[in-house]
């Protein structure tokens, strides 16, 4: 089998016997600990994070489904100089993101420039009711969340730019204090940088993004209720803000403003955290048949009654057709050197590319270009004949519709399974936001694929969890010297 | 705070209190069953049971008879019946689940846990075995929600509509425990303070936690009056209607939003027939008129909370 055959960058070992810097302690500790210990503190993460109720829906299964994301008590170690490259590149694609989508809907330079296609513009998640719209600070995408996978000591990709309501940042946060609790010694062991002031950040962005004359901005975060698959996440973020959860029938519009409907009257909204799709927000502007929106709320935004966060319209910045300009986007905005790197794309609206990608479907993954949470995809390695030709028949309908891109081959972090500890493919969702300035809290949520050889990690399709830590920048310094293990090449595919 | 969420805090509240309610009606029925001639037969143990809850005709439309296992079952367990205890918790969660964000984390946690702790009854025949278990765990959980809001909530509004909550659904409650309870005992008021009629009364009082008040207040024969005097106008036994409507008047005086001025004329008309009213007088006119007539005003009262705090369209 050819996947067999690849070599997989695994970031705790250096060989099967020699183990990196980096996890030496975590290491030693891990052999000292009993696998009944680590069982029994698996339970109890479960226990917990049940009673607590950090549940999903899945959408399809019974409505009355509440699943658990599987947690893995192994946690993902990255230096602190790793993490320097990781959060300024982020940093700098989220601020080109925003620029690019202020660009898009108003003078748009970048097209005039010949770097993105005029047919941009009729790209479904291109929203003409936002041109000459001016949003605050010019900030469009308040929350991004950038998947980051690892190919090696030194490679980063981006595989993806979520802009409209990425999610996850709950499970960061809660897995963080579920590790505390568990392993307190380890804690102790190794100085990790905090995450929990994210919602405080959170909030200090949002207020930063009201508009302007407002002096204390009354936010909301907006659900589509309880049945919702991240409804965990919504009620978890606006309780640690402290700001009200609302669902679309707890807002009206009236005269130029949005109100919520308080047991001591209307209450005036100014920032609203919306978790709900553009299409949802306001059935008078997008989808009538919505019960989610509130009808009116876009006249009111677009004539700066209320801000909205993310903006509407950030759709067309995170979809995996602009995905691939993006590097020209930071020279052309920022006038800087892309930091982190695409995966190398191929666009199957390009004669060559399609013809390419077709003779290679069984080494390539094929995504649909505005496809999300891992659905509608092929990866070419692991799928069967008989899904690499009926996927091919699905493309030749609508070639443009699709990307390619190489399989990576995923780090491995060690992750508890069923006959112990064995290593897994993961990938990292460091959470942006943006409001004054671009900043993030030092982590995210690393997302494992809990099936051997899998490569897809998302929660709709079985993938884990995991604590990421970050060291900070005394610990990495107190490590000995690593030169040798620094210079080592582990083989790429 | 959103209308929306003072709804669903209210009934969340109404919910826990409606299972306690229940629970408390079931151990002292099951309790009746083992004194010798209580109760000519198994029907005229359980019926009750069921017309205190205001469930006799769905009962009627899924059982034939009633039989103890199916009242138990029914009451307890039946998701067909909206004021079973599976129902009550069910909603419970549900509107915990709507407006986690208005409690505590440890309000939540608690009334999550209860719902996955209330998994381990499904599916036992409770009339055999783990009805006694279950009336004491429900009670035991709603003292604990009670608890754990009271020891962690912030004194605003939220915590208000939960009091609010759990006093209207206990006045309700109450009210209708004694009136059903009278109305079966008043044919044998030539036996009182004969054996059956007093483990009869006994169990009137047990199921809300007032035998010992009783004993300590009048040290005497347990006397139907008396019986009725404690559950009615004595403001310091607390599932009495007096003391319910006294923590009602107080919570509508620390929640103002200005329109809800009949809430307040209502709730203080009651509570000034408690707290004025005489036993001797509310016999002379009939307990069960009056307690009738609690029921209704108490009812009127629910409906104008909903009106003028938590219908989301009033806005």
């Amino acid at each position: 089998m050819e996947h067999a055959s690849r070599t997989f960058f695994d970031e705790m070992h250096l060989s099967p016997s020699a183990v990196r810097d980096l996890y030496a302690k975590y290491s030693h500790w891990l052999s000292n600990v009993s696998g009944s210990r680590l069982e029994s503190r698996r339970q109890e993460a479960e226990l917990l994070f049940r009673r607590v109720g950090i549940t999903f829906n899945v959408y399809g299964e019974q409505a009355e489904t509440e699943r658990l994301i599987p947690f893995d008590v192994i946690p993902r170690i990255l230096a602190a100089k790793e993490w320097k490259v990781l959060s300024s590149g982020v940093i700098q694609r989220v601020k080109a993101l925003n620029m690019f989508l202020h660009d898009i809907y108003h003078g748009q330079e970048i097209i005039k420039a010949g770097i993105i296609p005029e047919s941009i513009l009729r790209h479904a998640q291109y929203r003409p009711e936002m041109i000459n719209v001016d949003v605050p600070n010019g900030i469009y995408a308040h929350i991004a969340g950038v998947d980051i996978v690892r190919t090696g000591e030194n490679q980063f990709y981006v595989l993806e730019d979520n802009l409209r309501t990425p999610s996850g940042v709950s499970y960061m946060l809660e897995n963080r204090k579920m590790m505390m609790r568990l392993f307190p010694e380890l804690f102790r062991q190794y100085s990790i940088a905090p995450v929990e002031h994210y919602p405080q950040m959170l909030k200090n962005n949002l207020r930063a993004v009201a508009q302007p004359g407002v002096k204390e901005p009354t936010i909301v975060l907006l659900t589509p209720g309880a049945y919702n698959s991240a409804y965990f996440e919504h009620a978890f973020l606006a309780q640690q803000m402290g700001v009200e959860l609302v669902e679309g029938q707890d807002l009206f519009v009236r005269n130029n403003a949005v109100y919520m409907r308080t047991t001591e009257g209307p209450k005036r909204v100014d920032v609203i955290y919306r978790r709900l799709d553009d299409e949802y927000i306001d059935p008078l502007a997008f989808r009538p048949d919505s019960m989610l929106g509130v009808p009116g709320l876009l006249s009111v935004y677009r004539n700066g009654g209320v801000t909205l966060a993310n903006a509407v319209g950030t759709g067309v910045a995170d979809d995996k057709a602009t995905y691939i300009r993006v590097p020209e986007m930071i020279k052309f905005y920022l006038g800087e050197t892309p930091i982190l790197s695409n995966v190398p794309t191929y666009e199957l609206s390009k004669a060559h590319d399609y013809a390419y990608v077709m003779e290679h479907l069984n080494e390539l993954v094929v995504k649909e270009v505005q496809g999300s949470g891992g659905y509608g995809m092929l990866v070419g390695p692991t799928a069967s004949k008989k899904e690499i030709a009926d996927f091919r028949l699905i493309i030749k309908a609508n070639p443009a519709n699709y990307i390619a891109q190489p399989t990576l081959a995923l780090s491995t972090c060690p992750t508890m399974v069923g006959q112990g500890v064995a290593p897994r493919h993961v990938d990292l969702r460091p959470f942006v936001l943006s409001g004054k300035t671009t900043t993030l809290v030092p982590g995210g949520l690393s997302r494992v694929a809990m099936r051997e050889g899998s490569l897809v990690v998302n929660s709709s399709q079985g993938g884990g969890t995991k604590d990421t830590w970050v060291l900070q920048e005394m610990e990495s310094q107190a490590l000995p010297e690593a030169a040798s293990s620094e210079r080592e090449k582990v083989a790429l595919c | 705070m959103l209308s929306r969420t003072a709804n669903h805090l209210y009934w969340l509240a109404r919910y826990i209190e409606r299972a306690e309610n229940m629970a408390r009606i079931l151990e002292v029925t099951a309790n009746m069953a083992m004194v010798p001639n209580a109760a000519v037969s198994e029907a005229a143990l359980w019926q009750p049971a069921l017309e205190i809850s205001g469930n006799a005709d769905t009962y009627k439309t899924h059982f034939n008879e009633f039989k103890a296992s199916s009242v138990i079952f029914f009451l307890a367990m039946d998701e067909k019946n909206p004021s079973s205890i599976y129902s009550a918790l069910f909603s419970a969660r549900e509107n915990a689940r709507a407006v986690r964000v208005a409690m505590t984390s440890e309000t939540w946690e608690n009334i999550n846990t209860l719902w996955l702790e209330f998994q381990q009854f499904q599916g036992k025949n409770l009339a055999e075995e783990g009805l006694r278990e279950l009336c004491d765990w429900v009670k035991a959980r709603s003292h604990l929600f009670r608890g754990v809001s009271a020891g962690t909530m912030l004194r605003d509004d939220a915590f208000e509509f939960l009091r609010l909550g759990t006093f209207i659904e206990r006045a309700d409650n109450t009210a209708r425990l004694l009136d059903v309870k009278y109305h079966l005992l008043l044919p044998q008021e030539e036996e009182v303070g004969g054996g059956v009629d007093y483990y009869e009364w006994s169990a009137v009082l047990r199921s809300v936690s007032a035998f010992q008040a009783y004993q300590k207040v009048f040290n005497d024969t347990i006397l139907p009056w008396r019986v009725a005097e404690l559950l009615v106008l004595r403001r310091d036994m607390p599932r009495s209607l007096h003391a319910c409507f006294a923590e009602i008047v107080s919570i509508l005086e620390n929640l103002t939003n200005g329109h809800h001025k009949e809430c307040k004329r209502i709730a203080g008309e009651i509570n000034a027939s408690l707290l004025f009213g005489r036993i001797d007088h509310i016999f002379q006119n009939g307990l069960h008129e009056f307690l009738t007539d609690f029921i209704e005003r108490n009812h009127q009262l629910g409906v104008e909370i909903q009106n003028s705090f938590l219908n989301i369209h009033a806005a």
